[in-house]
């Protein structure tokens, strides 16, 4: 089969896959480079094949902290054209560049990387809409609609940098090392086919939003439809896609937190909600229960998300999946093996299993 | 001209040699099948009598009888088979319209039996109903948007701004027909009352009201209101766990009912508020319904009258224009909407309406569920799927391509002896269950009834539990809608772009 027909395959269908995921946050805010996560992320071999794997950072453009950040990736210089003109009539470019990359032997069929650094045209985004839902608007256009281009980051003063290769090929070659973040997510990944595309890799993000993710979830097929009734299209069928918009819909939408974000896409069994005892708070958890019953996530995961203001990690609600969580003063780790966590804090304060289904929530102080 | 003798379709089969000549079968048999001739000793059987309901063979204490189909047949021809060469001669006869029983007996695509189910491999474990929790807990109501509360806060717990709409809860996504006291025998409404209040479902009305020996399983019963108002009034909408109003039934869309003076007997007239000895005519639409907003004001007076404390749904056959329809009916203001299949059944309904007209319920459902979320409002409304579930897979299929739950009629009344022998309507019925006969009633024990329908329930919960695990999915609504769990087989790309899954053999 040649690239093309493998990458349409990964582009329109659902590839499930085994990963490794580990996080890395400074509660303070205080930047640091991408040497940490690099580390860790690199030490879990066992958990990828090569075909897939990606940093998120945070904190990484304060010179361009409020405009909107695309990278982007094309397979051709003419879906660069449409896109920019694209680009161009809904945004004010402040400024453009191609991602800086170093070359690296391994990696083949690279795409195109560019980053743009945009504002909203002014009168552009309609006084009712949020500012978000423009943007959301836009990338979801330019992926669904233009051929051969993918927007794979489009958040503020974030960056998502992935593609087909062992972590320690993708870091070097997006050069991770050179950016300092105060959030920094990776994903090495195990799917299940044989070439990975680009875009396909994780972390998948939205806005600033940005999910790595180890597992498959059996929920997807209702959660997809949930989601499409709420508004959002997916265009890579993947579940790391599901699990972001739920958190925008969830997070950004209805406005709640992520303790109970937890407990709707972990949902406690009903039986742990009959033992509740305080009876306005028992009522309360059956009824977001019964709400949210579709964006339940089913089936074995452990995410790390993250957004502009904290780092959450979940697993689903019968650990099927692993994650562990370390602090150590204002840093804040989680990792899918404890050893990918020692391995860049030696002596960790504090090290624990997060129970099912039970939130970790690393916020931004102050 | 010589007349010709009814379809003789069974034959009771008597083995002399092991006959004790007991006559067991001559006093059981509703339809005077077998006689005895008290001067020679012989016992006679007139076959063309024969409803094929196997009461004689199962009651038979010798095992003297087999009940079979009579071989005796027409001369070979795919078009003028037995089946409607004799109901023309039936019909040349009596001049009328034939009536039947059940659900429709036609080979119509059981889309059922050309959908498989997905199981976990490698990349996702399967889970273990016995060891893990499996959840199939499900609640019938509209559902909000979004929760909206206040105070957020670990220590102060959350409180609701605004208590969520009416639901019903149900154990098992499984709640059983409706079928009225009058169709049925009130042993079996209390077989299957008791069944669903044990093991914590819902049972239903049907248009028959609700006699005063239900009462003490009212907290589960959903209350039909039909179009003839049968046992309609304030007393019986309060005690009900929700309400149905019934626009029409899968086994005869477009048609009424039609209960027999002669059934209408002293309990039966006191439940349904009318005169003994008269017949109970349900009018083919509801009069003070001709138009979606007649339903909507229906809806919302009933809603009145019970204080908007519970779920008012609506059940409609499936039709050609169903999805439309219950798109509708949502915006009507129901809570649920009840969609019955072209398999649905009834106690009594003319043969050509049954066996023609409405489409099957894996299309309706799909295509209702699919409507409701291009729409963004289902989840505004249930959809209880209805029409010849025959097995716990046949369920599993329904949730995933989109039902909330189902309702089980056939189904449920085998668990309480009936062979389908689709002669309800002759309320002749051996079992106990379609009949007002108190010979043939106290056939039916209703506490071995209850237990009966119960084990069923039981049975398929458990049978649905080990599929979902399966699948790793360990809670109920994640199945509900996931049509990525099915493929079809054997299905057109139409066939399969109306249900909405992919055939078996392409991936994700």
């Amino acid at each position: 089969m040649e690239y093309g027909q493998l990458k349409e395959r990964e582009r329109s269908g659902r590839v499930p896959s085994g990963c490794g995921v580990s996080g890395i946050m400074n509660r303070t805010g205080k930047v640091f480079s991408g040497d940490g996560i690099l580390a860790s992320i690199c030490s879990m071999t066992e958990r990828g094949n090569g075909l897939g794997s990606g940093y998120a950072g945070y904190g990484i453009y304060p010179e361009y902290a409020d405009n909107w950040c695309f990278h982007i990736m094309y397979d051709e210089r003419k879906a660069r054209e449409l896109v920019e003109e694209y680009i161009e009539s809904r945004f004010e470019v402040v400024n453009e560049e191609p991602i800086p990359t170093r070359k690296v032997d391994a990696l083949k069929y690279v795409p195109l990387l560019f980053r743009y650094f945009l504002n909203v045209k002014n009168g552009f985004a309609p006084e009712s809409a949020a500012e978000e839902d423009y943007v959301i608007k836009t990338a979801m256009d330019i992926n669904r609609n233009f051929k051969g281009a993918c927007v794979f980051s489009s958040g503020k003063n974030m960056g998502i940098f992935k593609g087909v290769g062992n972590p320690g090929e993708i870091g070097e070659f997006y050069r991770i090392e050179d950016y300092k973040g105060y959030i920094w997510t990776a994903h090495n990944r195990f799917p299940t086919n044989t070439v990975g595309w680009w875009g396909g890799a994780h972390p998948f993000g939205i806005l600033d939003w940005s999910v790595v993710h180890n597992g498959e979830i059996s929920s997807y097929g209702i959660n997809r439809r949930y989601l499409e009734n709420a508004g959002y299209y997916c265009t890579f069928f993947t579940d790391t896609e599901v699990i972001t918009y739920l958190f925008d819909l969830l997070g950004r939408k209805h406005k709640l937190d992520f303790e109970l974000i937890g407990k709707i896409l972990a949902a406690p069994f009903w039986s742990e909600i009959e033992r509740e005892k305080d009876e306005r708070n028992r009522e309360f958890l059956k009824t977001l229960r019964i709400i949210y019953s579709s964006a339940l996530i089913n089936g074995p995961f452990a995410i790390i998300v993250a957004n502009s203001t904290a780092m959450v990690g979940l697993n689903d609600r019968i650990k099927l999946r692993p994650l562990v969580a370390a602090e150590k003063g204002e840093f804040i780790y989680l990792a899918s093996e404890e050893s990918a966590i020692r391995l860049i804090c030696e002596n960790p304060d504090n090290v624990w299993m997060p129970d099912a289904g039970q939130p970790v929530i690393a916020k931004l102080k102050g | 001209m010589a007349r010709a003798k009814s379809a003789c379709e069974f034959v009771a089969e008597r083995d002399e040699s092991r006959c004790v000549k007991c006559q067991a079968c001559v006093r059981v048999c509703a339809n005077d099948v077998h006689s005895y001739d008290g001067d020679t000793g012989a016992l006679f059987s007139d076959y063309s009598k024969c409803a094929g309901c196997h009461f004689c063979e199962d009651i038979c204490p010798t095992g003297a009888l087999t009940i079979r189909r009579n071989l005796s047949d027409t001369r070979e021809n795919a078009n003028w088979t037995k089946d409607y060469i004799y109901k023309i001669i039936r019909q040349s006869e009596n001049g009328g319209v034939l009536l039947t029983g059940m659900g429709n007996d036609r080979p119509y695509r059981n889309y059922f039996e050309h959908i498989v189910l997905n199981a976990s491999q490698v990349t996702n474990p399967s889970i273990d109903p016995l060891r893990e929790p499996m959840e199939l807990k499900t609640f019938i109501g509209r559902k909000p948007d979004r929760i909206e509360f206040s105070g957020a806060g670990k220590s102060g717990g959350h409180v609701l701004k605004q208590k969520i709409p009416p639901q019903i809860e149900l154990e098992s996504p499984i709640m059983f027909s409706a079928m009225s006291f009058g169709s049925i025998s009130l042993n079996a409404c209390k077989s299957l009352a008791k069944a669903a209040c044990d093991f914590g479902v819902c049972w239903n009305t049907g248009e028959g009201g609700l006699h005063s020996e239900l009462y003490p399983y009212s907290d589960r019963v959903i209350v039909q209101i039909a179009s003839g108002r049968f046992g309609v009034n304030p007393d019986y909408l309060q005690r009900a766990a929700a309400l149905e109003i019934k626009v029409g039934q899968g086994a005869k869309p477009g048609i009424g009912g039609h209960l027999p003076g002669e059934k209408v007997s002293e309990e039966i007239s006191i439940t349904r508020m009318i005169p003994a000895g008269t017949d109970a005519l349900s009018p083919a639409p509801h009069h003070d319904i001709y138009s979606i907003e007649d339903l909507r004001q229906l809806i919302f007076a009933l809603k009145e009258a019970t204080g908007y404390v519970k779920p008012v749904g609506v059940k409609i056959a499936a039709v050609h224009n169903v999805a439309p329809i219950a798109s509708g009916i949502v915006r009507a203001g129901a809570d649920f909407i009840t969609v019955d299949g072209i398999r649905g059944g009834t106690g009594a309904a003319p043969a050509a309406i049954r066996d023609n007209v409405g489409i099957p319920i894996e299309l309706a459902v799909a295509a209702v569920d699919q409507r409701l979320r291009e729409e963004g409002i289902r989840n505004q409304a249930s959809l209880i799927a209805a029409g010849g579930f025959r097995t716990s897979a046949d369920i599993v299929k329904a949730i995933a391509l989109g039902a909330d739950a189902v309702y089980i009629g056939t189904s449920a009344l085998i668990s309480l002896g009936c062979h389908v022998c689709q002669k309800c309507y002759t309320g002749k019925c051996n079992w106990g269950i379609a009949t007002q006969d108190p010979y043939l009633t106290r056939r039916l024990n209703p506490e071995i009834g209850a237990r009966r329908a119960y084990n069923l329930l039981r049975a398929w919960s458990l049978e649905i539990k080990e599929m979902l695990g399966g699948m790793g999915i360990n809670a109920v609504e994640s199945l509900r809608g996931n049509r990525e769990q099915l493929r079809g087989v054997g299905l057109s790309e139409l066939e399969l772009k109306i249900l909405g899954i992919k055939h078996a053999g392409e991936s994700w």
